[in-house]
């Protein structure tokens, strides 16, 4: 740590304070013959401090410990401390079989599950070149947007109080509260739902919940949404807290390794939905929005414009979803229903292969990138032939975000921090991992 | 119709055009499963990356994966996954390296390498050379071991617990109420190289045999 220290008093040169009171009277020119960086009696030393920002702090997203050094108001330089949620998760899944480690991508991005789950899928059908039924796709990519919508809920909604404004949260909230019921509904869990599986999906959904769905975009969520927002989108003070907050410029975007909404807010139209298109995106119809500035309400304005978007790719995937199966056929991979356990005996021998032992892939190396609702979400997946991951590394996409923390960061107020630190949309169980 | 996975521009000439900018700093490259893997020799790193950056326009380093083979020469695998913008393209830069032999640090080429390589050091315990901050970033403060090793176990040496003494948490050797259940249920004609439960009793135990008779002088007389 750096001390500067800055000495304020009457042997200080005139100007620095000029409107101070000087009670021994003027200060000849030449100083009084003073020497005025040797500090007096009297004077009053101000140093840069450090101060401790979290690990337990509502506006710290989690358990994030960010040790700041301060020149009065302004920061200097920020140390982003992360790892206090690490749980080993790479570690564990080197120790489960292909589909016991997948529910662990729910818990890494607890904010939009199915989305970790999506890529971590896509790299096993990659290495197993397994193909999947159409139904499954679109179910995939309708789930994986309603997850968007639910993770960019929460973060606008945080973004908006941690900058000082409450109604948005709490009525966002609700909105987010529907998506856990659409989820529950289709696979029977609210948070943690491990629905995608190798090959496409575990159940297939009930028509109601489709048409519920369709209902919920056709009436109830873009009026809350559109009116949540309209209270912040222009508002004054929101926009005093946000504009030319935490610049970034796009050649910083790239060399930092940004992604995202992070990439696009600097003005560089990059999605992976668009550009590197997985399971039926290439037959969607959306927008990339992009933002001009690359400042904090940029990124803000980027998620609520994605969430319309994701809300037309939704009415999209209901509108042509195509009847069929909802996963693979191939038994060495995917394993019977119950029903069909009873009849065949080939399908319960299937059953118990697959539930104990697993499936094998075969032997090689991908590196898998989807767009998380937070930005590029990888899984790096080496597989050695057997029936476990010889290795998966997880790309997070809050690493490269949070490193950036200390440039963007830089010159401006303490009370800042919590608006670009939303604004990167930060989750520790996906950074920590 | 093949996986659904995401689509980037082919990778049809991508090998060869690297071979041409890298020529002899490339030891080997590969085009399987669709991705393209570089193999660098650990001195040329920097060169051989800052080359792909500038002349083949893979402008993001997205991720540095460390994978661990203990029986290698040289155990650790380094892997530099690169994202190109413009060509919508890519690929992964493989390096050896083992426990003593630092590599060469590329954060003077991408900022965000500092953190990536960080955790490669923590988890792994590859060295980085000039890597400005080399601190350990996802483990406890004052952790020591590098838990991804191979050879790390699951359950690692230390647990901790609230000292009701101290005060405070404490870390102590670690204690199993039960034995660590790891079930492998590879099938034995399929690769499972270890003995099952119950095996042991199949093999006849080996006769201790005779004594063997003392030599004279170890006889106490």
């Amino acid at each position: 740590m750096s001390t500067r220290t800055v000495t304020i008093g009457y042997g200080d040169t005139a100007g620095v304070l000029p409107e101070t009171p000087n009670p021994h009277g003027p200060v000849p020119a030449d100083g009084g013959g003073l020497d005025a960086r040797k500090p007096t009696p009297g004077d009053f030393e101000a140093q840069n401090y450090t101060i401790n920002f979290g690990p337990q702090h509502p506006a710290a997203h989690g358990v994030l410990r960010l040790v700041m050094e301060l020149d009065g108001e302004l920061v200097e330089r920020v140390d982003p401390h992360v790892g206090l949620l690490h749980r080993g998760t790479e570690k564990l899944i080197e120790h489960k079989t292909y589909l016991q480690a997948l529910p662990y991508f729910d818990r890494l991005d607890y904010c939009s599950p199915l989305c970790m789950e999506h890529t971590y899928v896509l790299a096993i059908e990659k290495l197993l070149g397994l193909e999947v039924p159409l139904r499954a796709q679109y179910l995939r990519v309708l789930f994986a947007e309603l997850t968007r919508i639910g993770n960019h809920l929460l973060n606008l909604g945080s973004h908006v109080m941690d900058v000082g404004a409450m109604t948005p949260n709490l009525w966002l909230f609700e909105l987010r509260e529907d998506t856990y019921g659409f989820f529950e509904r289709a696979s029977g869990a609210r948070m943690h739902m491990a629905w995608f599986r190798p090959g496409g999906v575990h159940q297939d959904v009930p028509l109601k919940l489709l048409t519920d769905i369709g209902d919920w975009l056709d009436v109830r969520f873009p009026k809350l949404f559109e009116d949540a927002i309209s209270l912040v989108a222009d508002n004054r003070i929101f926009k005093q807290r946000n504009v030319d907050i935490g610049l970034v410029s796009r050649d910083d975007a790239i060399a930092w390794g940004f992604s995202g909404p992070m990439i696009r807010a600097a003005g560089i139209p990059w999605d992976i939905r668009k550009s590197q298109p997985y399971d039926v995106y290439d037959r969607m119809d959306f927008d990339v929005p992009v933002g001009t500035k690359g400042d904090c309400y940029d990124r803000f304005m980027v998620r609520v414009e994605e969430v319309r978007q994701s809300m037309r790719i939704i009415k999209q995937c209901l509108a042509e979803l195509p009847e069929g199966p909802i996963a693979s056929l191939d038994r060495k991979v995917v394993p019977p229903k119950r029903g069909e356990m009873k009849q065949s005996m080939e399908a319960l021998i299937h059953h118990f292969k697959l539930y104990t032992e697993g499936f094998h892939v075969p032997e090689g190396e991908v590196y898998v990138a989807t767009e998380s609702p937070k930005g590029e979400f990888g899984v790096f997946l080496v597989a050695d032939g057997t029936n476990k991951p010889y290795r998966c590394k997880i790309r997070p996409t809050a690493f490269s975000h949070l490193q950036a923390m200390d440039f963007m960061m830089k010159g401006h107020m303490l009370a800042d921090t919590t608006a670009v630190l939303s604004a990167i949309d930060v989750v520790f169980g996906e950074c920590d991992r | 119709m093949s996986a659904p996975y995401p689509r980037y521009a082919s990778n049809d000439g991508v090998i060869a055009e690297a071979e041409r900018l890298l020529g002899t700093r490339l030891n080997g490259a590969s085009d399987k499963v669709g991705e393209v893997r570089l193999d660098v020799a650990r001195a040329e790193i920097v060169g051989a990356l800052q080359a792909l950056r500038d002349d083949m326009g893979y402008q993001q380093l997205m991720e540095i994966a460390g994978v661990d083979y203990p029986d290698r020469p040289e155990r650790f695998e380094v892997v530099y996954c690169l994202l190109s913008l413009t060509r919508n393209h890519r690929i992964r830069v493989h390096v050896a390296t083992d426990e003593a032999n630092p590599v060469p640090s590329v954060t003077s080429l991408w900022p965000n390498a500092g953190w990536l390589e960080r955790e490669v050091y923590d988890l792994l315990g590859v060295l980085f050379d000039g890597n400005p901050d080399l601190r350990r970033i996802l483990t406890d403060y004052g952790f020591s071991g590098h838990p991804l090793r191979k050879d790390f176990p699951l359950t690692g040496f230390v647990e901790m617990r609230y000292s009701e003494d101290e005060k405070r948490v404490v870390y102590g050797p670690v204690k199993l109420a039960q034995d660590m259940r790891n079930f492998d249920f590879l099938s034995p004609w399929e690769g499972a190289e270890y003995q099952l439960p119950g095996d042991e009793k199949a093999r006849v135990p080996e006769s201790p045999g005779a004594q063997t008779p003392l030599k004279a002088d170890e006889i106490k007389r």
